[in-house]
């Protein structure tokens, strides 16, 4: 039901988020253009440049906030985030090479594909790092080697950064900062084909997520196999966050607050919490993104400082509600 | 149903002595059986061991006369109930959400719950008396709540058999008397019980067979009667005791713990 209505609302997001920009449109010219009817600027902007970037933003801010989701119940952490294993750092050191390697300004594939094997090394990193240290996979183990990898990651930025021209330093840190504006079909593709499996999968262990939150030992005495759910929901969550890092780059908050607030709505039950936090990040980052590009047009702002805007006070108002309980 | 152990020795890695050094039990079946001991003593090791979470590294630990390690988890989670010592719930959930998840081993992936589920949870509430805390958030129920509703849930696994690890420990006269005495309808009506407590005096007066555990090894095991010697008791608490028949207890022995601060009677006032 929850989930029923916030797809609605991505709907009605995605209609919003093609009709304004720097050119407002109603909503016949954006049908007509959909149907391959009216002007031809009208149909390159919402057919090429709006309606991939609407659906770039559902498929990552969804897969965001399902990622989050997952995490948070896979280190029975309420503070975990998609980017606190360390996904983004490998990602941002992929882009920043990229970038600094001036391979970026050619506007190809080099920098989604970069960045996506710099998520994946770090994914394969700290697994094996963590499993290494305790083979049945300890989450509290998995974090510090998370933190660990990230750390690490973070000072190879710094020294990519350190020996790179000014202009290229300029790009790197507004990629990290995230956006949407390289989005087209083919990042859409990519998102969709990453997210879209994975999502499937984590609601097909929803179930045993919630056992995992009451804890590993409980878990297994209900019948659950932790080990195994523990890998493919770590395995799963990461892809899912290393997709959305490579196409939009690391767009904080929405991974973190969006599954807290659904949960507060919704329940703790993962059968309705992954699904509607999917569909709640992607109404979400949608909509910060139809911001992003229309207070303050024509100069686009970084997603992530809206996310963070919105973001910051509404965390700050679930901390309050969690001291005073 | 039956636990058994035969010659079970668990070793944790890193750790210099074993945990449990060739212990043997048997277990009658429809028999609610404690085990005893001093902090520890190998007393969760050998219920996690018969659960197949503890590392055996010599003899056998058998559910239902099969080794645990060939049970698949969900089939053992059918069949075994269990309520561990420690859980921590990390995110708010209603006590019939918790109660629920005892039906996790019979349903699919995908297939919801139907009515033969619902009834077994409505049952399993019953029986525990916390029908009417279905509704509340488990973080606001006190601690003897929170552990009917945990037993609840072992018991909405329909499980033949159940394993408890101090499920009465830290809780008040009412809550300690009121799972003890579910227990022991439970063993009634046919479910092999195995008790982890350190409540000497009620498991003598609702078990059927104790198992008194010390630094790994077997000291005494059998009826109430036959365990709770004081001589044993003394060696294995480093504490001198009393025994007793307590006609209150329905003949069984109670232990009383003895000051070692010589004979100073309650009742002297100056």
């Amino acid at each position: 039901m929850v989930t029923g209505l916030l797809l609605a609302v991505v709907v009605g997001a995605i209609i919003l988020s093609v009709r304004f920009g720097a050119v407002p449109y109603g909503t016949t010219d954006v049908l007509a253009a959909l149907a391959g009817q009216g002007d031809e600027t009208t149909r390159t902007i919402v057919r090429d440049l709006r309606l991939p970037r609407a659906l770039l933003a559902s498929f990552v801010g969804g897969g965001l906030a399902l990622a989050g989701a997952a995490f948070q119940a896979l280190l029975r952490n309420p503070l975990a985030e998609p980017y606190i294993l360390g996904v983004s750092g490998g990602a941002a050191v992929g882009a920043v090479i990229a970038i600094a390697a001036g391979a970026a300004s050619a506007g190809s594939w080099a920098l989604p594909l970069m960045a996506l094997a710099g998520a994946l090394l770090a994914v394969v990193l700290v697994f094996r790092i963590a499993a290494a240290a305790a083979p049945t996979l300890d989450v509290r183990v998995l974090l510090l080697a998370g933190v660990v990898v990230a750390a690490f990651f973070n000072a190879c930025i710094m020294l990519v950064l350190s020996v790179s021209e000014a202009a290229a330093v300029r790009s790197a840190v507004l990629w990290m900062m995230g956006s949407l504006a390289g989005a087209g079909w083919s990042t859409v593709l990519i998102a969709a084909a990453y997210t879209l499996p994975c999502g499937i999968v984590l609601v097909g262990l929803a179930r045993a997520l919630n056992l995992l939150a009451i804890g590993e030992e409980t878990a297994s005495y209900l019948g659950t196999d932790t080990n195994r759910i523990k890998r493919i929901v770590y395995a799963v969550a990461s892809l899912v966050t290393a997709a959305g890092v490579a196409v939009a780059g690391v767009i904080g908050f929405v991974g973190l607050i969006v599954p807290h607030a659904v949960r507060m709505v919704a329940g703790s039950d993962h059968r309705v919490l992954l699904p509607a936090s999917f569909a709640a990040g992607a109404a979400f980052l949608t909509l910060a993104d139809l911001l992003a590009r229309t207070v303050w047009a024509p100069t686009e702002l970084p997603i992530g400082v809206i996310t963070a805007f919105v973001g910051v006070p509404f965390f700050l108002a679930l901390l309050g509600r969690g001291l005073s309980r | 149903m039956t636990f058994e152990t035969r010659n079970l020795t668990v070793r944790y890695p890193r750790s210099a002595g074993p945990a449990l050094s060739s212990v043997t039990l048997s277990t009658p079946a429809h028999s609610l059986c404690a085990v005893l001991g001093p902090n520890g003593s190998g007393k969760s090791t050998l219920m996690r061991a018969l659960l197949g979470v503890a590392p055996i590294s010599g003899g056998e630990a058998l559910v239902d006369g099969v080794p645990v390690d060939r049970w698949a988890r969900r089939d053992l989670a059918r069949l075994v109930g269990a309520v561990p010592q420690n859980e921590s719930v990390a995110f708010p959930l209603s006590v019939r959400e918790l109660v629920a998840m005892g039906r996790y081993p019979h349903l699919g992936p995908l297939r919801a719950e139907g009515d033969v589920d619902r009834q077994a949870i409505d049952r399993a509430l019953e029986r525990c008396e916390i029908s009417e805390l279905a509704r509340r958030s488990v973080t606001t129920l006190s601690g003897g709540e929170l552990q009917l509703a945990r037993i609840a849930r072992a018991l909405a696994q329909e499980p033949r058999g159940l394993a408890l690890d101090e499920p009465t420990a830290s809780l008040d006269v009412h809550h300690e008397m009121a799972i003890f005495e579910l227990l022991r309808d439970f063993a009634a009506t046919g479910i092999t019980i195995l008790l982890v407590t350190h409540s000497l005096n009620l498991a003598a007066r609702f078990a059927d067979h104790l198992l008194l555990l010390h630094r790994g090894k077997v000291v005494a095991q059998g009826k109430p009667q036959e365990v709770l010697d004081a001589d044993i008791l003394e060696r294995v608490y480093r504490w001198r005791v009393a025994v007793r028949e307590d006609p209150l207890a329905g003949g069984a022995p109670q232990v009383t713990p003895l000051s070692l601060r010589t004979s100073r009677a309650p009742t002297a006032s100056a």
